[in-house]
């Protein structure tokens, strides 16, 4: 990963391109190249739609080499969602084929002027940046079909659905899976917004003629990822539970716990939870002839996913996560998995961020548009209002704070705009800090303090009290900014968390790979650089401590059936980022 | 007394989801454990009346008691 593609959208004459020199990227990778480029490139107060944003692609640090669940890709830029930096990253092929096209990142900037729309095709030899309008308001399955009969089925495509070119705050961008099915997003912050702004609607990345990357230290390398993948595989969590049952054995969890937000956080227990767990959504994938265990790229010794079947026995979507099935599920109080995964399925190819698009649909439902459990009326609101981009569906496909204000509804779970996902703040006090401090706003994957309250991975901090969530919130997010700097899957946390000898296997990797000694102070202060960059970002942005706030309503309704509020104070909020 | 036992994930197999069972005073969570055949070093969670719980913690009347094998998702 030796150089950088810059594409300037807005060049007088058509969109330009230039290589450069990766410099000090040529050994960084995934956020913390995204979040560099994008703080010292990106004016912190333009337009997140504007020709002054940039939209920066950067596989991880080990993707593209033989390293085991080395697949993440980060994009960045400034979101139109929170308006502070954006950090999204994704599963699938893109990364590794990225990385062995040896590209450390892609920068994307200007703006073209008219309404052409660009495909970016990129193979060993070539960039071409084209026209193709006959792409226009595709949506990412048929559009990933269209492009299959151009580019065929030895490429990774990455694109977005007709969410990203109507710019909506809550589309995302699709990576293909193995598959080539548009399953992985970078789902966050609105990141298939940017692209859509900037006219972008597919790049085919093709790593026909290209090799593995090749470490520095090939014995140590080789060592240290058979200690990886040994250590990922006879951890419970990594190696059997997330195989069988996928991200979604949590509702059950969470629910026995009473920290599963119902019906727009109103309660912390939905009666109908077994009907949509993790266990039901397995069995019955099985049942149909899908599958209960899938990876989303390869290399991936996890294989959290899945393949969820119609009643036909057909192929609707890939195994809808535990976000998505609270999201569409708990959140607007349904509890029929076929609907949920029909949800899936629009959210996937429509290219919206599955957790902002059922919170927002869960918030309409309590400004009374729908009632809530209703299931028909949640998918005609996301296939046939958002999908069309009807003016309901601007309003709902910009996110559940800007929904929450055209129905008037005063419990609106959001911070910095974007919104919370399935983890009550006052029942889970650890993820709370999380949500109210991440540069990212509301993000449980910035510092899954979950593992520790709840799950009880890596410790031990009781989740229905105040004590000790700084600490655990601020450990982790550190952790996984460098985590999602790596391209490593942020699920390696488990068994990292719990294993000495596997966090070890993955400095190993990392050191043998680059030809350095790594250790975890190194880790350490690569996590605190990056969020340094990330806040100084949002404060220019205009984000100051009030910013680091849950919604109100946290701190003064009591959740049933616990009966308690968020509990940690203001001034300790403030104490997260005690380095920078 | 009655307590309602409920199992997750892979201790689902080959016993039960939920349960309504009889116990005598004073029983333990590792007594309910024991009797399932579930080694206490396979257990990640245990939840009693939504609030998590060690294995040595005595039961009453009326309790709900959720077990889990170590699991994560997210």
């Amino acid at each position: 990963m030796d150089k950088i593609l810059r594409i300037n959208m807005g060049a007088a004459g058509g969109p330009q391109q230039s290589i450069e020199k990766a410099g000090e990227f040529a050994a960084l990778g995934g956020r913390a190249t995204t979040s560099t480029i994008v703080g010292k490139e990106v004016p912190p107060d333009c337009h997140p739609l504007g020709a002054e944003n940039k939209l920066v692609f950067a596989p991880g640090m080990l993707s593209g080499s033989a390293a085991a669940i080395s697949g993440r890709i980060s994009v960045g830029c400034k979101s139109p969602l929170t308006g502070g930096i954006k950090e999204s990253n994704a599963g699938g092929q893109a990364a590794q084929v990225l990385a062995r096209l040896g590209y450390a990142a892609i920068i994307i900037e200007g703006q073209p002027q008219g309404d052409d729309l660009y495909k970016i095709h990129i193979n060993k030899d070539q960039v071409t940046i084209s026209v193709d309008n006959s792409l226009k308001l595709l949506d990412n399955y048929p559009l990933i079909d269209k492009l299959k009969q151009e580019y065929g089925d030895k490429v990774a495509y990455i694109s977005i659905g007709s969410a990203g070119e109507r710019m909506f705050a809550a589309a995302s961008i699709a990576c293909t899976d193995p598959e080539l099915r548009p399953t992985r997003h970078c789902g966050r912050g609105g990141v298939g917004a940017v692209m859509g702004s900037k006219r972008i609607k597919a790049i085919i990345l093709d790593d026909q003629g290209c090799e593995n990357r090749q470490p520095k230290d090939a014995d140590k390398f080789k060592a240290a990822n058979r200690a990886f993948v040994e250590g990922i595989r006879k951890h419970p969590v990594a190696g059997e539970g997330l195989p069988a049952y996928g991200t979604n054995v949590l509702t059950n969890v969470l629910n026995e716990a009473g920290g599963y937000p119902t019906r727009n956080f109103k309660t912390g227990q939905f009666e109908d939870a077994t009907s949509i767990s993790g266990e039901t959504q397995a069995a019955l994938e099985i049942e149909r002839g899908g599958s209960a265990t899938h990876g989303c790229h390869r290399g991936c010794v996890i294989q959290c996913s899945g393949i969820y079947h119609d009643k036909q026995g057909k192929y609707l979507t890939k195994q809808p996560e535990y976000e998505t099935v609270w999201s569409h599920g708990g959140h607007c109080g349904i509890s029929d998995l076929d609907a949920i995964a029909t949800l899936d399925y629009w959210d996937d190819n429509i290219g919206l961020d599955t957790i902002e698009m059922g919170v927002a649909v869960g918030v309409a439902m309590e400004g009374g548009l729908l009632e809530f459990g209703d299931s028909e009326g949640a998918i005609r609101l996301v296939r046939d209002e958002v999908g069309k981009g009807t003016p309901l569906g601007r309003i709902l496909g910009n996110g559940a704070a800007f929904t929450g204000k055209a129905f008037a509804v005063e419990r609106v779970p959001v911070v910095k705009n974007q919104a919370l996902p399935a983890y009550d703040p006052r029942t889970v006090q650890g993820i709370g800090v999380t949500y109210a401090t991440s540069t990212q706003g509301a993000d449980h994957t910035a510092g899954y303090a979950v593992a520790t309250n709840i799950l009880k991975v890596g410790g031990d901090v009781d989740p229905l009290k105040p004590e000790g969530q700084i600490e655990l919130s601020r450990n982790l997010q550190i952790a996984t900014t460098a985590i999602d700097s790596t391209g490593l899957c942020l699920f390696i946390a488990f068994p990292i968390l719990d294993q000495p000898e596997t966090f070890q296997a993955m400095l190993d990797l990392l050191g043998s790979f680059y030809g350095i000694e790594m250790t975890g102070d190194d880790v350490v202060a690569l996590g605190q650089k990056v969020l340094s960059l990330e806040r100084d970002f949002n404060k220019k942005a205009g984000f100051g401590p009030e910013d680091d706030r849950l919604p109100r309503f946290f701190s003064s309704e009591p959740l049933p059936p616990h009966n308690i509020s968020f509990q940690v104070p203001d001034e300790e909020l403030d104490q997260l980022y005690n380095w920078d | 007394m009655q307590i309602t036992v409920k199992l997750f994930a892979s201790f689902q197999t080959g016993r039960f989801q939920c349960d309504v069972r009889s116990y005598p005073e004073s029983t333990l969570v590792s007594h309910i454990l024991q009797e399932l055949a579930i080694p206490e070093s396979e257990v990640g969670i245990i939840l009693l009346n939504m609030i998590h719980a060690k294995s040595d913690q005595s039961l009453a009347e009326g309790d709900i008691l959720a077990i889990f094998p170590l699991v994560g998702g997210g």
